[in-house]
Formats: C-alpha cells, structure tokens, sequence
C-alpha cells in the first residue's frame, strides 16, 4: 500500500509543523516575534559551517544514547540507565586518553573499547540483578545513574587532584583536521561516523541474527521465548549489556571527541534522559533514531542562537518550544489514529 | 431484504469488510430474531470473528449497513455498541488479572459518588445480577484466582452490568471443561428467557444442535444459508460449512505398539502454589500408539506435560525419553532428544503474536541450519518453510509476512501443529490440539496424529472433549488428582464410564458395577 507509506512518512512531518505552529503562538503570546525567533533558530543550525558543525557534534551522542534505549526495549526493558552508563563510559574513555601511550590505529580504537566495556558493566548490574532476582531494571538503574556521578566525580579528584583531567593524548582524539577546515573549527568529530556504523550493526543484529530474534522473542512473549528453549535470563543480561555498551560509546563521544578531557559534574549530563526521547520519536527502530536523535539534537544546539538579539527569547521558553515539538512529534500516533479513524468514516458512506 | 420488520433486533445487511486487498467479509447478511439464539458457524478464518467485530464496533464495514430494532445505525465504537445494548464476550478474555471481579465489570464505568467510585454499591449491583441469571459470581474474588469458566461468566455479567440485551459470545466453550459447557449452556437459555438474543459463534456442531433456534453459515468470508436448527442436522452443517463432505468419526487401523518411548516413574511436579500437582505418576507411551489422558481440568494434566517438557520441575521420579533419563532437563534439551508440543494455551507459550507466521514457524528450529548459519538467518529458508506449512496446513493468512496476531484462532492453531508435527518428533504432546478449530480442521488435524502414530512414532494426547480422547487415542489413560488410576481401551469403554473413572471411581469391570455416587461431571456430556 503506497498510499499508507507515504501517510506514515507524512505524519511525522505534520507534526513537526504543528509543534512549530503551537510554538509560534507561544512565543506571541508572550511578546516575542515567532518569525524572528525562527529564523535565529534555523540560523543556530544551518546559520554557517561553525554551526553545522555543532550541530552534528550534538546529534552525534544522541544517536547513541539513544540507541541504548531502543535497543534494550527491544527485549522489554526499560534501561533508564543509560546516563550513569555514559558517565562511566566517558570516564574510561578519558583514563584510557590520559594513561596509554600507543598510536592512534590503537589508542583510538581502545579508548573506545575500554568505554563500551565500562558502560556495558554498568548496566550487567541491573541486568543481573533482573535476570536472576527479578529486581524491576527501572529502580537499579536510576539509582545506579547517581553512583555513577559520584563515584566518577571522586575517582577525577583522586586522580587529578582538581576539578578537571588533563587533556587526553592526540593520539586517542576524535577530532579530525579536515571536519575542523571546513566548520570554522567546531568541535565536530570523527565519532559521527561510530554512532553511524552502531546503527548499521544493530539494524543488523535485530533484523539479521539468531541473536536478535530472540531478544526480540524474550521482549515479546517470555513464556514462549522459554517453551522455544531460549535461555530468558541470558538474554535479558545480553540485551542490557549491549545497551550499555553503547550508553558507553556515548560517553566516549564526549570524552574522546566534544571535550577531550573529563570534569566532574554537579549533576547529570541529561543525554542519557534525552536518548529516552530520541528512541520515542524514532519509534524504538534504530534508524528511526538516527531521525529522532537529528531532530533533539539539532533543535537542542539550534535553540541556543534564540536568547541573542533581536530575538532575546529566554532560555526557558525555549525549552518549552522544543518540548512542545517533541510532544506533537511523540504523539504522531495520536494522528495516525485519528486519520485512521476519519478514512473509515469516509468509507462507510 | 425487508429491513424494517421489526421482529428483528439486528440487521447486518450485506456486510462488507476488508483488509489491505483480503476480503475477510463478503456482502453477508445476518438478522437476529429478539429472544432467540443464532449461531454462527464457518471455518477457521471464515471472518466470522471480524463480522462480530464490525458488530460491536471495534471494526467498521467497507460495506453494507447495520439496523438495530429496525433503525439504521452506525457504530463507530464499542461505545456506541454498548449504549444500543450490544454486548460481546471475547474470544480470548479481556480482564485485567490482579483486579477483582467488580472492578473488572466497572471498568470503564464506574459508579461514581462525589468524585469517588462506589465499589460497594456496584458490587451489590452485579450480586443481584449474577443471582437473577444464576452465574454464581463473587463480586470480591480476584478475577486471578478463579477458575477460567468463572472468568467468562465476569465476562457475560460485564455486558449485563452494561444493559446488554443482545450478547454476542464468541467460541465461549473453546477454552471450557465439559462441565463447565453444561453450565454455560443453563446460563444461555436463562438469558433468553429472561428476553435477551444471542449470538452465538461455535465450531461444535454439538452444541448448535442443542441450544440454537437458527443458523448461520459463513464460507471464506462469504454467506451461504441460515436455516432453523430444527430443520437441519450436523453432517449437513458440516457439508455447508466446509463445502464437502465430512467424516466425523476417525477411521483408523488397529495400533501396533512397540517399545516404549516415554517412561515415566513415580513423577512428583508441584504447581506455583507449592502443592503437588502430580503425585508419584507412573505412565508409559510407546512407538506406534497414541495414548489419550482423559480427566477434568486441574488433575495434574498441565504440570505433567510442563514436567516433561522441561518448562516445569520435578520433585521427585524420573522422566525417560527412548531409555535417556530427560528429568529437568532445560527445554531446549528435551525438544532436542525429539519431543514435540503442541501446547494448551496457545497465545501464553505456543507463539509469538508480534512475529509473522514465517518466524513463528521457525521458532523451534530458528537457531539450527538451514534457518541460521553462523548466528545469522536465513530468511529465504524460514519464509520458503513458512510457505510450504501455509500450503500443506491449510494455514489461511494473507501472507507469510502477516503478524501471527491477525490470524485467525484457529490459523493460529495450525502454525503450531504444522511446526510440531514438521520435525518429526519420537514423542509428539498434543494438549488440546483441536480447541478453537473448525470440523474440517479438526479432522485433519487427527489424520495428521494417526499418521504419526503409523510411522512409528508416539503420541500423548491430552484433551477436555471426550470425544476426541474416545475417537483417536488407542489407549485412554485416566488422570485423577495427580496419578493415573486407570488405563481403559476406548474400543471397550463407554463415555460413562470415562467419566465416572475421571470423578476418581474405580470400575469393577467384571460385572460391570460402579461404587460411588453417579454424580460424575462428564455425564452431561455423553450423548
Ligand atoms: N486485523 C486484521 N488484519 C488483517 N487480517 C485480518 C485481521 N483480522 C482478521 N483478519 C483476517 O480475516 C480472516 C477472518 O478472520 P476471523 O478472525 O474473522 O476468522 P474466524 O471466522 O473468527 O476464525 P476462527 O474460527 O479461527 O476464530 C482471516 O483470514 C484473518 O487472517
Ligand atoms: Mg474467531
């Protein structure tokens, strides 16, 4: 059915112009001209290659986090984790920077490894703890997002003796000369091109493997998952490590590409949250997270041109604009339906 | 058509209804006369599930238009259906399990007081309801404590408590014990003496004969006869319905056993609660024969085959398959040693609803070449199976790409049975492989375990219908509150004894005489 491609394609659109709409009354009811603030908006993302190029260095840990979350919904779980998972994994990216000495064939590479790992421990936790206790994931993982912060947040002082690491070695930076000439040097990195090959691989896992069947089998129906002989536990450990894994990459894209170096945190990154979002809107598949994640990003990064003259629209209101957008956007299915349901009306007569 | 008369509380006039490019409704008609019971009856995937779905307004028709006592109405929600005073009890029951039986009839509907819902004076409400119909519902009891026939009364008093006086029931007595139909079948003409119309969808034949006044035969989506009950007979309903002549009773040569296959000794399994369900079994199935365990529901029936399948643990005893002890052995090991299951529940363990057939059909299998080398699969091959077991199986989808959850019921049954029987297995379990199938299906599907049976292999046949125990198995096994009491040939039994040796009595057989009280369940249904 063509016909309902093209809908299912459209929808999200509609819903992206109508957040703008919504967004627009909000920002003239509230005194502020729509026209302008949208214009800065576009400008703060597509304004000049500097901003281009902040602009993908943003979507670039959200296409991760993301995928995190997608991943792991796959097989039913709720990894609410994945921002402690990104601290951990930002924080071994960073010690690998710091303490290795190699090439970078090899320091990049195992940095990022090292991050995967680190992520992927932090979430067999929970994942453990689930398979064999039956813990509820949700609760482990929230509370293991705060022993992430602090427990990072003491190992830099310990190390570091301050507030903030050293840079890591050239040898283990994303940064790429030829992304820095041509964005006015943002801080856009080679990581865009991990976070791409991540989805590649686990498209490829989900829709290819024996391994993604029966994540798939175990998120769908367990009692069936186990009368198929598949070991349930197992591949609910599997599913969450593999979800930390990549919560662990993203980290290591801050670590290893936007930053460089590892501070502690007062509070949390708030990526990992949004990666929440970002699977939402790309309706838990993980290309549809590569859209979600270029939408979040790209209004996030955008919408910090929005306070600057002649717009000086506050930060606040922005936050609420892109709320609304995400909302409508989230909520697409609320306008599937209701075209659904206006068809069939259509049909009867 | 007249479509005016009023004698008629539903008209579905030339019903339509489609999906993508299949045609699951084609132009039917149906009228439903106020006080009566109408059955419908086709096929499996016949739509006769989807025309009561456009009924109750979960569906709307392509086509054709619906009067309720006379007047044309559109009924663009259950809503709707439920203010014209249509109710519907589902296939497959739609209650929510840890509530109790009064807040799964309120759903939706809460009495309120001030804000706040009157559970107390609704729980009164539906007292009264259950005593004037004599369902025997207790408002209070948590709808996951009771038994499933209970839960379908909830489900009839659920569209009572909405001021239904049109009750669609479709496949009511699928999922019941013997004892239980009798029981639904009381409930049923209480209702319609008490002024209310039903219809009713069923695929036993049995039953249309006994309740119905009218009925309405559906082929492949499409209208072929409504005919008073009084004037046909089953072989003819069958031949309408199919489309060809059916046989009923299973021809079959005699059994020649050999060794065993499944040895079972002194088995002890426990159920969730903790209490011991099977309690020092002893049974043995062997090559070439089918074995029927014949008891009511809750003898020990699902934990012994959950026991040897591996999905379950035992206590005590041992399990052997071919002489190898498979005693708590991890499911995945016992379907290997060459155990088949066609499972009872078939939603809860038998398939995954969100995966097409075609993943279905490899769910046992999906791991091993050809399906998947090296961890990676091979769609080609899972959809060339999926499409040969569609072919052989009678299986009617659209595709083999089509989710296994818009199939059918009793599509979704054939999914199971083409996959089990597909491998071949020693043993083949079948627990309650024909519930929810149509009479052509069924018959199939019994040629399909006698063709088993004839290459050698076992079978262990467990089944609520008498019927079938009695038609197919070559010996009949009694389960009794955990333990086999008896083991009868069906050629030399008679449903009354069947059922005197399920209620725990044994038979003298030499002169025939039986202790005890004759106050045995499976009574009722022995014609
Ligand atoms: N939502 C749906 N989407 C696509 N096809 C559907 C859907 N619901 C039903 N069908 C198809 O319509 C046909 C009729 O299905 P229906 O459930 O009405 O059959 P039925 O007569 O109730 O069969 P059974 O006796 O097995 O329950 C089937 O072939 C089924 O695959
Ligand atoms: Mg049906």
């Amino acid at each position: 059915m063509n016909k309902k491609r093209l809908i299912s394609l459209l929808i999200p659109v509609l819903a992206i112009v109508l957040g703008l709409i919504v967004g627009a009354i909000i920002m003239m009811v509230s005194g502020y001209d729509p026209v302008v603030g949208y214009t800065q908006l576009w400008e703060g993302i597509f304004g000049d290659p500097y901003v281009m190029g902040e602009t993908v260095r943003q979507i670039t840990p959200y296409i991760l986090a993301g995928l995190a979350v997608a991943f792991a919904f796959k097989t039913g779980l709720f990894n609410i984790g994945v921002e402690g998972q990104l601290i951990v994994g930002w924080f071994a990216a960073v010690w690998v920077g710091l303490s290795f000495d190699m090439p970078a064939v090899l320091h990049i590479p195992f940095a990022i490894l090292v991050a995967g790992l680190a992520g992927a421990l932090w979430a067999f936790i929970p994942g453990i703890l689930k398979a064999r206790l039956g813990v509820n994931e949700v609760v482990v993982t929230i509370m293991l997002n705060y022993v992430a912060l602090h427990v990072t947040n003491a190992l830099i002082r310990g190390i570091a003796g301050k507030d903030t690491t050293d840079r890591i070695a050239e040898t283990a930076s994303l940064r790429i000369p030829f992304f820095e000439e041509i964005t006015m040097y943002s801080r856009m990195h080679g990581g865009i091109f991990i976070a791409i090959l991540a989805v590649i691989i686990i498209y490829f896992i989900l829709q290819k493997t024996k391994l993604g069947y029966e994540l798939k089998a175990v998120g769908f129906n367990q009692d069936a998952s186990k009368y198929a002989g598949m070991n349930v536990p197992r591949n609910i450990v599997i599913s969450m490590v593999i979800s930390g894994f990549l919560a662990g990459l993203a980290g290591a894209m801050e670590g290893l590409g936007t930053f460089e170096y590892v501070a502690t945190k007062t509070s949390t990154t708030g990526i990992g949250f949004e990666g929440i979002a970002v699977a939402v809107l790309g309706a838990n598949h993980p290309i549809g997270v590569v859209f979600g994640a270029i939408l979040f990003g790209a209004l996030k990064y955008g919408s910090l041109n929005m306070p600057n003259p002649p717009a000086q629209i506050p930060s606040e209101m922005i936050t609420i604009i892109i709320a609304i957008i995400i909302f409508f956007v989230a909520s697409a299915y609320l306008f599937q339906w209701l075209y659904e349901k206006f068809s069939k009306k259509k049909g009867v007569k | 058509m007249g479509g005016t008369d009023v004698e008629y509380v539903i008209e579905m006039l030339n019903i339509t209804k489609v999906f993508g490019n299949f045609v699951a409704n084609d132009n039917i008609t149906l009228q439903l006369k106020k006080g009566e019971i109408h059955a419908l009856l086709g096929e499996n995937g016949a739509g006769k599930s989807t025309l009561m779905n456009v009924l109750f307004g979960l569906y709307q028709p392509d086509g054709g238009e619906i009067r309720v006592k006379g007047k044309r109405v559109e009924i663009s929600d259950p809503n709707v259906a439920n203010d014209l005073g249509i109710g519907m009890v589902h296939q497959h029951f739609m209650l929510v399990d840890t509530f109790s039986v009064t807040e799964n009839i309120i759903l939706g509907k809460e009495p309120t007081k001030g804000g706040r819902i009157n559970i107390k004076e609704a729980a009164e409400e539906i007292k009264q309801l259950s005593n004037l119909y004599g369902l025997d519902v207790d408002p209070y009891a948590m709808v996951e404590d009771i038994s499933v026939g209970m839960q379908q009364r909830v489900e009839i008093l659920k569209t009572l408590y909405r001021g239904a006086d049109i009750l669609i029931f479709d496949e009511p007595t699928a999922a019941l014990t013997p004892q239980e139909i009798s029981e639904l079948i009381e409930i049923m003409k209480r209702l319609v003496q008490e002024g209310k119309s039903i219809i009713l969808i069923t695929h036993k034949l049995k039953e249309i004969m006994e309740v119905a006044d009218r009925v309405t035969v559906i082929r492949r989506g499409k209208g072929i006869k409504t005919l008073n009950v009084s004037d046909t007979n089953p072989t003819e309903l069958a031949s309408l319905m199919v489309g060809r002549d059916v046989v009923f009773t299973t021809e079959k040569t005699p059994a020649n056993p050999k060794e065993p296959v499944l040895s079972i000794n002194d088995l002890v399994v426990k159920d969730y609660r903790g209490t011991e369900k099977v309690n020092k079994l002893n049974l043995e199935v062997r090559r070439g024969e089918i074995l029927g365990i014949a008891g009511v529901d809750g003898n020990g029936q699902t934990e012994l085959i959950e026991a040897i399948t591996g999905l379950r643990r035992s206590e005590s005893g041992t399990i052997k398959l071919n002489g190898k002890d498979i005693t708590n052995m991890r499911p995945r090991k016992v379907t290997e040693s060459g155990v088949g299951h066609i499972p009872q529940d078939r939603h809860r363990h038998g398939l995954v609803l969100n995966f097409t057939v075609g993943e279905n059909v490899a769910l046992q299998t999906y791991y091993k070449k050809p399906f998947s080398n090296m961890g990676v699969l091979n769609h080609k091959e899972i959809y060339s199976k999926a499409r040969e077991l569609i072919e052989q199986y009678d299986i009617r989808t659209q595709s083999e790409y089509t989710p296994a959850r818009a199939l059918s019921g009793g599509n979704q049954q054939k999914i199971i049975i083409g996959r089990e029987i597909e491998r071949d297995p020693d043993l083949l379990i079948a627990a309650q492989p024909t519930r929810g199938l149509d009479v052509g299906a069924i018959e199939f599907i019994h040629k399909r375990l006698i063709e088993q049976r004839d290459n050698g292999k076992a079978v262990l046949l467990v089944s609520f219908e008498l019927d079938e125990v009695m038609d197919v198995s070559d010996r009949i096994a009694v389960i009794f509150e955990g333990q086999i009491i008896d083991i009868v040939d069906p050629k030399e039994t008679t449903e009354e004894e069947l059922g005197l040796l399920m209620a725990g009595q044994k038979i003298n057989k030499k002169n025939n005489e039986v202790d005890g009280d004759k106050n045995s369940p499976s009574m009722k249904e022995g014609e």
